[in-house]
């Protein structure tokens, strides 16, 4: 039998893989929605009247259930290989970027399926009031996209430790708490700015940035901690 | 095409506690060897070693080929590798197991073609069983036939027979005798029943 070769067509493989097991399984998709709607629920109670809430605690709300509901659930898409005892196997027959480059592509979409589960949700029970849609939108995708690259990233690099939860919370907080407040920042100037456009600019660049430096970063830590 | 593995003064400590240590040896293609030891004397250790999934702490491990030093990539390719923790996906079929390492090494198989394979490895019928209702046995044939599938000219095996009948240590046999036709075959092992399966490479110590 020939063969093809590449990375990308070994993440397309990893990809398929994990979504098939978790289609089985629903370990993620389970703690990932559970969390977040269980969260948007109480919140939309707790809060009330939702219109005497200012946006910009909506806003940080919103960005805050997002990001512990990717931590409970993006995170563990490495360990799950070790816990399982497959990731030998997995080492022995995909190149370290083909593992990370398909399990980042697996936590995007899933985190872009919690949030078209979760923002529309939150936008009813919380009465969000956003003027500009298109960019609401446009913060929506880049900031779930920067979240889902932070915790890949982390998850990556303590998926081998043995103090795994307390590495987590230590090296999540500095990398994702940038792209938290520039999208806390962004989804209120969506919300309630006149010139959202223009005042949430910089923060879109910052979260395309963000994600154009954290993916290559970790993927070159990925190659070393992975393979040992 | 002549294939070479090479280990020069291998040495893997883990955590200040010495495992190996100066371990050389060459097997050259084709043929069979043993690693021998009693438990927690560092064979399966060795063995990763020998797969690339551990890097030495001393020494290196050179695979050539016609004389040529293989990339990271290049022995990926070139090993199949069975060990006890070395686990399939148990909510996938067997199929889908076979297919994804298959696929993820970019072989162009369709379907049928694997279902073949299954075949081969009486595991036709459970074709579309999810491996968690296996028996250790069927789980071993799998693991042996994904090992396999890129057909590649080393095949480690550690501790093979382990849980096995005497049916399945046919099957092993059958396997290694293939393989040992033009291939290299090196078996890590402290079970009496397979210590025959090649020549005794390395004896290591408790």
């Amino acid at each position: 039998m020939s063969r093809s070769s590449g990375w990308a067509r070994e993440a397309i493989a990893v990809f398929a893989k994990d979504w098939l097991v978790e289609l089985r399984t629903r370990v993620a998709l389970g703690a990932v929605v559970l969390f977040a709607f269980t969260s948007v629920v109480a919140s939309g109670f707790a809060l009330e009247p939702p219109s005497g809430v200012p946006a910009e605690v909506k806003a940080s709300l919103l960005w805050v259930i997002l990001f512990f509901a990717a931590v409970a659930g993006l995170s563990r898409v490495f360990v799950v290989e070790e816990e399982t005892r497959t990731a030998d196997a997995l080492r022995l027959t995909v190149s370290p970027a083909g593992v990370f480059v398909g399990k980042l592509a697996f936590n995007t979409v899933l985190m872009c399926l919690l949030c078209a589960v979760t923002v529309p949700l939150y936008l009813l029970l919380l009465e969000a009031p956003v003027r500009h849609w298109n960019l609401f939108v446009v913060v929506v995708v880049l900031g779930s996209m920067a979240l889902a690259c932070a915790t890949t990233a982390v998850g990556a690099i303590v998926a081998k430790a043995t103090t795994r939860g307390a590495l987590f919370g230590v090296l999540a907080f500095p990398v994702a708490l940038p792209p938290l407040l520039v999208a806390i920042h962004a989804t209120k100037a969506a919300w309630v700015s006149e010139n959202g456009w223009r005042v949430a600019t910089g923060d879109l660049q910052v979260l395309t940035g963000f994600m154009l430096v954290i993916v290559p970063a970790s993927l070159l830590v990925f190659e070393h901690i992975w393979s040992e | 095409m002549s294939w070479q593995i090479v280990l020069r003064r291998v040495g893997k400590v883990y955590d200040e506690r010495p495992v190996l240590w100066d371990i050389s040896a060459k097997v050259t293609a084709p043929g069979a060897w043993t690693i021998l030891g009693p438990n927690g004397s560092g064979k399966s250790t060795l063995l990763k070693l020998i797969a690339g999934l551990l890097t030495p702490t001393d020494g290196e491990v050179v695979y050539l080929h016609n004389g040529e030093r293989l990339t990271a990539q290049q022995r990926r390719q070139a090993v199949g590798m069975v060990a006890p923790d070395m686990a399939l996906y148990r909510p996938l079929t067997a199929l889908e197991n076979l297919r994804f390492f298959a696929r993820a090494r970019g072989l162009p198989v369709q379907d049928n073609d694997l279902l073949s394979l299954l075949e081969q490895v009486q595991l036709r019928a459970q074709a579309h069983d999810p491996i968690a209702t296996f028996s250790t046995g069927m789980v071993q044939r799998l693991k042996v036939l994904t090992a396999l599938v890129h057909r590649p000219p080393v095949l480690l095996l550690d501790e093979p027979g382990s849980n096995l009948d005497e049916a399945g240590m046919g099957f092993v046999r059958h396997i290694i005798r293939e393989q040992m036709k033009d291939g290299i075959v090196i078996v890590a092992t402290n079970d009496t029943r397979e210590m025959d399966y090649g020549e005794p490479l390395i004896r290591l110590g408790a």
